[in-house]
């Protein structure tokens, strides 16, 4: 009973870290049909900020508040400059220039902070506490808390604001928003900036987790993520959010009881194939 | 010619075939492929098994291609059901899917792989000649495939396959033809490989792998098979001629790919296509 306990803890934590990565993940897609692997990269940076600012200044909500600025702001510059003069391509250009931008910026890091990894000097929120029986640490309690208030403010940001409502509208039909006065290059640099700044959280809470931070931690979330934003339905961020948890649940199950026949990843793409076979628009995508 | 160069041309030949093949799958035909990798390695692992069981290269090669169409025309089928990004996604999946099953089997050497595979009877040379002289083949049959009655199913399904069903074109049949062909050349450029390294190891087809075939044809402009191959020859010699810039190899061919399509999304088909527009002057 505990094991079944700790794997369901491990793999919510999993599951939270992939929704927050995986929410940019699903504007973007949502915006401009546009798989922006290079928001991995966005995810390296983001851990590496916080890092450098806590080791420096010793306080991670201001070394959060700087990684989320500087990523937010990155993002934006990746789409002005890398997607908005090819949109009119295919997609697989656009896809090429993301996976090409993404090598260039694993090299950047590895390059500039070592191939080995940075470690926090004093490790921040490493406090144990103990709930149903289950230890946990103030990280890792952080890692829902966040997701929890993130989501929960996003879907009203979307729900209840104007631009919110306009981001919505533009998401549906981009031609009939901007016939309407929505400035769409404003909503496409919020959603930027929103879903890059989703990322910086996540890769600050993976540094925070792991107590280290590698220029390769974004290789996984790079197609993993593409895995959850296809089971959540492309476009959808409550369906990111929830096949983000399953897909955490699964790999943490799954690792466990299939391991001696499937390693992690296949684990995860075979359900998303299976998923894919019985509902091929995504677990809550609409047929169309 | 000296060993060193031997062993770059054959790597070329190599990756021409196996680039070819995701150029009939995702340039033709429409059908944009992020797990041919895959293909790869199961052509590779098929010739593997059955190079160190004893059989000789005229079987084994035959039937990698062959067990690497049968795969291609399992995830053929999954293709079927799904469209576009879905599709893309599905393909990766099945990349991994193989891969994982790969890593965790023993009788397939697990992490490791399988080493010492023994050279074709008629020696290394030998063997680049015949490789060389199927990537050629090869060549040829994909020039003949696009001016064929097939490549042009192939690019009505390209181009819009609903459009396509609607004019009596059966899409399906030709996504599952394109599918089973293109495999089977990766199925064949990984026998190659596996006789060429003398060994296969998992990592040699992974996600990475999947990627890089995709820059070759992306990069040779999706329609052009003179764009494919050259593209395909450039950034296989690339990592070779970086070599004095080793630390910032992988950051230039990154750069490259970056700044090639960001510029020339028609990648270097578009560029003929451009040059032979201004050589015929203006209209």
């Amino acid at each position: 009973m505990k094991l079944i306990w700790e794997l369901a803890l491990q793999g919510l934590l999993n599951g939270c870290i992939y929704a927050l990565i995986a929410v940019g993940l699903v504007m973007v897609y949502g915006l401009l049909r546009v798989l922006h692997i290079a928001h991995a990269g966005l995810f390296t940076l983001g851990a590496y900020v916080s890092l450098v600012v806590t080791n420096a200044t010793g306080s991670l909500a201001l070394a959060l508040a700087c990684s989320v600025i500087t990523v937010g702001l990155s993002g934006i510059a990746i789409y002005r400059f890398c997607y908005e003069p090819i949109l009119s391509r295919p997609p697989y250009v656009v896809l090429i220039v993301s996976i090409g931008l993404f090598i260039m910026m694993e090299e950047i890091f590895r390059i500039v902070f070592g191939p080995y990894g940075l470690s926090y000097l004093k490790p921040p929120l490493q406090e144990r506490f103990t709930i149903l029986g289950t230890g946990i640490t103030a990280a890792e309690l952080s890692v829902v808390l966040i997701t929890i208030v993130l989501f929960a403010t996003l879907d009203a940001f979307n729900r209840f604001t104007r631009i919110g409502i306009a981001s919505r509208a533009t998401v549906s039909d981009p031609q009939m928003a901007s016939s309407f006065g929505v400035d769409i290059r404003l909503i496409r640099d919020m959603t930027f900036f929103i879903g890059s700044a989703f990322a910086a959280v996540a890769g600050t809470m993976v540094g925070v987790l792991n107590n280290l931070v590698e220029p390769t931690m974004g290789s996984v979330p790079s197609y993993k993520a593409l895995a959850i934003i296809v089971l959540g339905g492309m476009g959808s961020i409550r369906g990111a959010l929830a096949s983000a948890l399953f897909l955490g649940l699964i790999e943490a199950f799954g690792t466990t009881y299939l391991g001696t026949l499937l390693d992690r990843d296949a684990i995860a793409f075979t359900v998303l194939l299976v998923v894919l076979m019985l509902r091929p628009a995504g677990l809550t995508g609409k047929k169309t | 010619m000296s060993a060193y160069v031997l062993s770059i041309v054959s790597l070329v030949g190599i990756n021409i075939i196996l680039a070819l093949g995701l150029h009939l799958i995702s340039g033709l035909c429409g059908q944009v492929s992020l797990g041919h990798a895959a293909f790869y390695g199961v052509g590779a692992y098929t010739t593997a098994l059955l190079a160190k069981a004893g059989y000789p290269i005229g079987l084994t090669l035959p039937a990698a291609m062959a067990a690497a169409a049968v795969a291609g025309f399992v995830v053929g089928l999954c293709s079927l059901r799904v469209r576009e990004d879905f599709l893309a996604i599905a393909t990766m999946a099945a990349g991994f899917i193989f891969l994982g099953v790969v890593k965790q089997n023993e009788a397939l050497g697990g992490e490791i792989g399988i080493s010492g595979i023994a050279m074709p009877s008629f020696g290394r040379d030998g063997f680049v000649a015949l490789e060389l002289g199927v990537t050629v083949l090869v060549i040829l049959f994909c020039l003949h495939v696009r001016r064929s009655w097939l490549g042009f199913g192939f690019s009505a399904v390209a181009d819009d396959d609903v459009a396509a069903q609607m004019v009596g074109v059966d899409n399906r049949a030709y996504k599952l033809t394109a599918f089973c062909i293109g495999t089977a050349l990766a199925g064949l450029a990984g026998g190659f490989l596996a006789y060429y390294l003398r060994g296969v190891s998992p990592d040699a087809f992974g996600f990475t792998a999947s990627i890089s075939v995709l820059c070759m044809v992306v990069l040779g402009g999706m329609q052009s098979i003179a764009g494919c191959i050259i593209a395909t020859t450039i950034l296989t010699l690339m990592p070779e001629v970086l070599r004095f810039a080793d630390n910032y190899k992988l950051l230039i061919f990154g750069a490259l790919l970056f700044l090639t399509m960001r510029f020339l999304p028609d990648g270097l088909g578009g560029l003929f296509a451009l040059a032979r527009r201004k050589e015929a002057g203006p209209s």
